[in-house]
């Protein structure tokens, strides 16, 4: 359920006058977004369930401490994002980049086995293909470096825009456009040293 | 056969938006809010315990113990809790819950909680100073309602005794059985009437038939005419009279008068003999 800029300004001001009622709220209009991007950004479904929920509690306690000035300005959606982002880097640099050696081959692998000619199903084959697919390039995508990972994600996959992410990051635009621009081209080198044709090209 | 085709910038940009639509194995586990809300204090648990009265739903939070409920239907349970409390309640697996709930079983068959922690934030100051004190009195023993007023600092305020203790959110754990009528009428119970009252106080020991005898007698206190202590009947040193020493009073004056000093463990009287005559 994507939320529009409304139901954040409406959040907004109900935090103002029942915090706590505005928390619930909170977290059932972020949650699944949240999870997502940790997800892309960990590799890990069990990882990805703490790190959200590790975020959530660290943004309710930060809440606590606002004054009603801060919470006005608040750009919750950038905000929550930023949060997550450091709880995941934290708790990533600790597991030392385990999700990186993830292998490409391995997804590979399993569509070549199958023979090439097999009978045609329009509905559940196109569909299987398409989670093929996605899950190479979300390997694809864990192989790339945190830093250029995250800024790949929040640009093209959460659809942060510039000025939102070089806030996010404390980061001039310019470095964060090059950023986002080398994470693509690494993206698109780890797909074609891999001959993921199937991905590349449909 | 391996076609070496480049693949653009921008075919880069496309492929990773198809990641934007979310994914069925991408979806939360529902159970994230639950625990997120559970730990900054939004939402309780719960779990489920046998206890001498059957089956008991005991709700907690970070903060600790916030209700106990005959367990006979979740939902209801649920339903009834978002309505007293104004928050959100799912159901904890056992080792899920913090550490200290694994001392609620035994809690639960002992009579006795120690260490546990409770949360009566949804009870006023005066309600949680008489529960505080009822959580005092020991297994096996009863104190009137009154005693529980003149412990807390508000002598005159026996009935407001009676309608916090009514109120009690944490019953069992919270010994609110203990409480009786300074005649030794049972008085009324939260848990199930005074059937459930009569059969906890007996589990724990309190020999009822003695209260009642001694009651009807118009004996509130017993005394020793070898130490001169006098106390309530229930207390550990009142059982341990022998027979042919034993004294019984009907006030805290009479005591006084014939010599008797409060005892110091069940405090019948404050402990100087100057305290207002609380039976009246």
């Amino acid at each position: 359920m994507p939320m529009s800029h409304v139901d954040e300004q409406t959040l907004l001001q109900d935090l103002l006058t029942d915090p706590d009622r505005f928390f619930e709220q909170v977290v059932l209009y972020y949650e699944q977004r949240l999870f997502t991007f940790a997800l892309r950004l960990s590799g890990s479904y069990e990882e990805a369930q703490e790190i959200t929920q590790d975020a959530f509690v660290r943004a309710y306690q930060a809440l606590t401490t606002y004054s009603t000035e801060q919470v006005r300005n608040l750009a919750l959606r950038s905000w929550l994002y930023q949060i997550v982002l450091n709880v995941a880097r934290n708790r990533l640099r600790k597991r030392q980049r385990l999700p990186f050696c993830i292998s490409l081959e391995e997804a590979g692998s399993d569509s070549a086995e199958e023979p090439a000619s097999a009978p045609v199903e329009e509905g559940p084959e196109a569909r299987a293909e398409a989670r093929e697919r996605l899950l190479l390039l979300e390997r694809a995508l864990l192989t790339l470096p945190l830093i250029y990972r995250e800024v790949v994600i929040l640009r093209h996959i959460e659809g942060l825009s510039y000025p939102e992410l070089a806030r996010l990051l404390n980061q001039p635009v310019g470095t964060v456009k090059a950023r986002v621009h080398r994470g693509l081209a690494q993206l698109r080198q780890v797909l074609v040293d891999h001959h993921a044709r199937e991905v590349l090209y449909d | 056969m391996i076609e070496r085709q480049s693949c653009s910038l921008s075919q880069a940009r496309r492929l990773v938006r198809e990641l934007r639509t979310p994914q069925r194995e991408a979806l939360p586990p529902p159970k994230l809010r639950s625990y997120v809300l559970f730990r900054v204090g939004l939402a309780d648990g719960y779990l489920r315990f046998s206890s001498p009265i059957g089956p008991v739903f005991v709700a907690l939070n970070t903060c600790g113990i916030s209700a106990l409920e005959r367990a006979e239907d979740a939902s209801s349970f649920e339903a009834r809790f978002r309505a007293t409390f104004g928050r959100a309640i799912f159901p904890l697996e056992h080792d899920e819950a913090p550490a200290w709930t694994r001392q609620i079983e035994a809690a639960l068959q002992t009579g006795q909680a120690p260490n546990l922690p409770f949360d009566l934030r949804s009870c006023s100051p005066f309600e949680q100073a008489v529960l505080y004190k009822a959580l005092m009195i020991p297994r096996g023993e009863v104190r009137p309602y009154a005693w529980v007023a003149r412990e807390i600092g508000q002598p005159r305020a026996v009935r407001a005794v009676g309608n916090a203790l009514a109120r009690n959110p944490i019953p069992l754990l919270i010994p609110c059985h203990r409480v009786v009528r300074s005649d030794y009428r049972l008085g009324n119970y939260s848990l199930g009437g005074s059937f459930n009252k009569r059969a906890l106080l007996q589990a724990e020991g309190v020999d009822l038939a003695l209260l009642e005898q001694l009651a009807s007698r118009g004996v509130r206190y017993l005394g020793s005419t070898t130490t001169h202590v006098y106390c309530f009947p229930t207390c550990p040193y009142a059982r341990r009279i022998a027979p042919e020493h034993r004294r019984p009073l009907s006030s805290p004056a009479e005591a006084t008068r014939l010599g008797y000093r409060p005892c110091q463990h069940c405090r019948p009287a404050p402990p100087s003999g100057q305290g207002p005559d609380f039976a009246r």
